[in-house]
């Protein structure tokens, strides 16, 4: 008998191993979900890890008022399949709340405005734990993020303070008032998320695959028309067809020109693609060689 | 396809940062607008060429200091292996950083300057990775370009290596001669070196047998979380879910709850929400028991045939890890998989000189990277095998109560 596990069984078991321990060592975990591929994962996961019973948990969503009309739909009949608890906290709520600027601008994101929100959440739900979609291949500070990531009260992460994370043992402890991220698909790579999703022949929003669409072109990069977006009189307008490699804010997410209908063809073109995910589809990062650890450090996921 | 774990250790400047590079580079795995990244990078320090080592470089707080110092992990893949790298570097804190990188780890690639030949670190390296009990190492002779290809220099190493390393009984060491920063002996043979026959570092690792690093006769399953729907359609639902860690479970095997003792057969498997007959090493699942008895997260089940220790008093290897030193006396929470006790540390055997391998009787303070034998003593029984036969269940931490810092790695003996 052929005992050997295929590598995407092998990373399902470990992300499933993951989800158990936040199960298991938490009282009030809650799922990160976007409603992007990675935390659609993530349920499909949660699903392999819980059934037949409820998630140990409800799935948060913090909806920036920039999502893709597209991407929330689908987060909602997804839901209602599922049958669990949803919470949605509403972005444009806090800066009412807490007199927050808004952003300015051409491609205004509320991207920095969410960490307001996720904190705020935390403190109404008193979670100590939350499952994010984040990949280690993702970008430089995640490569080096534990599985187990503590945050202190202000949802901060101190690169210098982590803790070691040795085998598979998941150090939980906590003081009142901190709390963990954990990272149940660290280890994949994007390719390894779309052959998951291939495998598990899995439904995604529509937008991850080839669509005609109105688009502004900016600096080499294709940003589709949105009211969240200042036209301009030179804006160059284009229509093409286009596919999304990450789902997040309308106002920060570039789509990538594609003729990918299916599964299969998206495979192919991330095998033959030669350049980054995050720098190919994410307007945010390109600010500063560390934009990303800054964000991270001040609680962002 | 299946993953191989490797972790890569070396001194300062003997390339490891280059290595990486090339892997990356060489697999096709860095993108055109990371390699611009590179690029734009101030530190540039080879003019003109890609400077490779660049592409591994990490937090700002490190570039800052100009050093590296925390556990990086790398992902590349080729038709036949995904790869996990767990670059971990460091200059104080290395133990630290190469025992947690080691702790998941198929191979380690140990580096050594042709130039410098074995040296200290190279000891100290040998003695983690074989401490951690990684299955595979490859000694990667780089720099081969600055001695000419020189296959006396290769052969000297390796004589000094088999000598010096002889005590450890390391189970496979590849001997490679390389340059990471021209690409010798990375993914085709290297025409400088027609001397050199074997496998380049890349076919290597592609093809290294690791099946045999999973043990799949002592069954293990701790429990991680009980699956109770309570629903009026599963009222009777009971799971016990968690992942095996080795060996295997059929349907009908009389098993043994640990530590309570209680005993009973397995019901039904489930792997994925789909019932199967067996399951084995590796797999998450859950699974039923005929008998209602008490199981809750931390038990450990086994087959009732071959059963691991069951005791509070435990004589093991560790690493300290944290900047606060070890008080004797003192109680630390000690995790080992999903079960939680508490703990103390009694007497400290011996410390071990990492470069030396010798053993130190005087009784001088535990501090931050220092590796010892010690005894500890748990409030409650836990189950557990000697490292050396079972990694996953011979492994421990202990938690400091105050700080909830993961403070030592363990290694029961
Ligand atoms: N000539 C030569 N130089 C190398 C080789 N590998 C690395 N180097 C150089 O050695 C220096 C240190 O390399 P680096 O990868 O940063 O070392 P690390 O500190 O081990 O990560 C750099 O200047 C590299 O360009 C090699 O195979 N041949």
């Amino acid at each position: 008998m052929n005992y050997q596990l295929d590598y995407l069984d092998q990373l399902e078991s470990e992300a499933i191993y993951i989800m158990r321990e936040v199960a298991g060592q938490f009282e009030r975990p809650a799922l990160l979900f976007s409603g992007g591929k990675d935390s659609i994962t993530l349920v499909r996961l949660a699903e392999k890890a819980f059934r037949p019973g409820k998630f140990p948990f409800p799935l948060v969503h913090i909806d920036t008022g920039h999502n893709f009309q597209e991407a929330l739909d689908f987060r909602d009949s997804l839901v209602k399949k599922l049958d669990e608890k949803l919470v949605v906290r509403h972005v444009a709520d806090t800066i009412k709340e807490k007199k927050l600027t808004e952003p300015v601008g051409k491609f205004a994101s509320r991207n920095a405005l969410q960490t307001y929100t996720l904190l705020d959440v935390i403190e109404e739900f008193k979670f100590d734990a939350l499952i994010g979609g984040a990949r280690r291949d993702e970008e430089k500070a995640r490569a080096k993020e534990r599985i187990f990531s503590v945050r202190d009260e202000f949802g901060q992460w101190d690169p210098k303070r982590q803790r070691p994370e040795l085998w598979n043992i998941y150090n939980g402890k906590i003081q009142k008032g901190e709390n963990v991220r954990a990272f149940p698909i660290s280890n994949w790579t994007e390719l390894d998320v779309w052959n998951y999703i291939r495998r598990e022949k899995m439904e995604l929003p529509s937008i991850y695959f080839a669509h005609e669409r109105e688009c502004i072109e900016y600096q080499g990069q294709l940003i589709a028309t949105s009211p969240f977006i200042k036209r301009e009189a030179g804006d160059k307008i284009l229509k093409k067809k286009v596919r999304y490699r990450t789902v997040g804010d309308m106002t920060c997410t570039a789509a990538v020109e594609s003729e990918a209908t299916a599964i299969d063809d998206i495979v192919n073109e991330i095998i033959a693609t030669n350049i980054s995910e995050r720098g190919e589809t994410r307007i945010d990062d390109k600010v500063s060689e560390a934009a990303m650890e800054d964000r991270k450090k001040n609680g962002y996921f | 396809m299946d993953i191989l774990r490797f972790i890569t250790a070396g001194s300062v400047d003997d390339g490891k940062s280059t290595l990486i590079g090339r892997l990356l580079y060489d697999s096709k795995s860095i993108m055109v607008d990371q390699i611009d990244a590179i690029k734009s990078h101030g530190k540039n320090k080879l003019n003109g060429t890609l400077d490779l080592s660049l592409i591994t470089d990490g937090l700002r707080a490190e570039r800052e200091q100009g050093i590296t110092i925390d556990v990086a992990y790398k992902y590349f893949s080729t038709p036949k292996r995904k790869f996990i790298i767990a670059d971990a570097p460091g200059h104080i804190q290395y133990t630290r950083n190469m025992v947690t990188g080691a702790s998941n780890a198929n191979l380690a690639i140990i580096l050594i300057d042709a130039r410098n030949g074995v040296e200290e670190q190279t000891m100290r390296h040998t003695l983690i990775a074989s401490l951690i009990g990684i299955p595979h190492i490859v000694v990667a002779i780089n720099k081969m370009d600055l001695v000419g290809y020189s296959q006396d220099v290769f052969n000297n190493i390796v004589i000094d290596y088999t000598a010096a390393t002889k005590s450890l009984n390391l189970k496979e060491v590849k001997y490679i001669p390389l340059s990471a920063l021209l690409g010798d002996n990375i993914v085709d043979r290297s025409t400088n070196m027609p001397w050199y026959e074997s496998d380049p570092l890349l076919h290597y690792l592609e093809t290294v047998k690791i099946q045999n690093d999973i043990n799949y006769t002592d069954a293990r399953m701790p429990v991680q979380y009980v699956i109770r729907p309570q629903t009026e359609k599963l009222h009777d639902y009971r799971g016990y879910a968690g992942k095996i860690m080795s060996g295997g479970y059929k349907r009908g095997d009389a098993v043994t709850v640990l530590p309570s003792g209680l005993e009973s057969k397995i019901k039904a498997i489930e792997s994925g929400g789909v019932e199967v007959a067996e399951a084995y090493a590796l797999q998450s699942v859950v699974l039923h028991l005929e008998d209602d008895i008490d199981v809750s997260r931390g038990d450990v089940i086994v087959k009732s045939e071959n059963k691991p220790i069951v005791s509070q008093d435990l004589e093991v290897m560790m690493c300290w890890m944290d900047t606060k030193p070890l008080l004797p006396g003192n109680k630390y929470f000690l995790q080992s998989n999903s079960k939680v006790v508490r703990s103390m540390v009694k007497e400290i055997e011996y410390k071990l000189n990492v470069n030396t391998l010798e053993k130190q009787f005087a009784s001088e303070e535990i501090r931050l990277n220092d590796v010892f034998k010690a005894t500890i003593k748990t409030s409650s029984p836990i189950a557990f095998d000697s490292y050396k036969k079972l990694r996953s269940s011979g492994s421990a931490i202990l938690i400091d109560e105050t700080s909830n810092v993961t403070v030592a790695a363990c290694m029961i003996q």
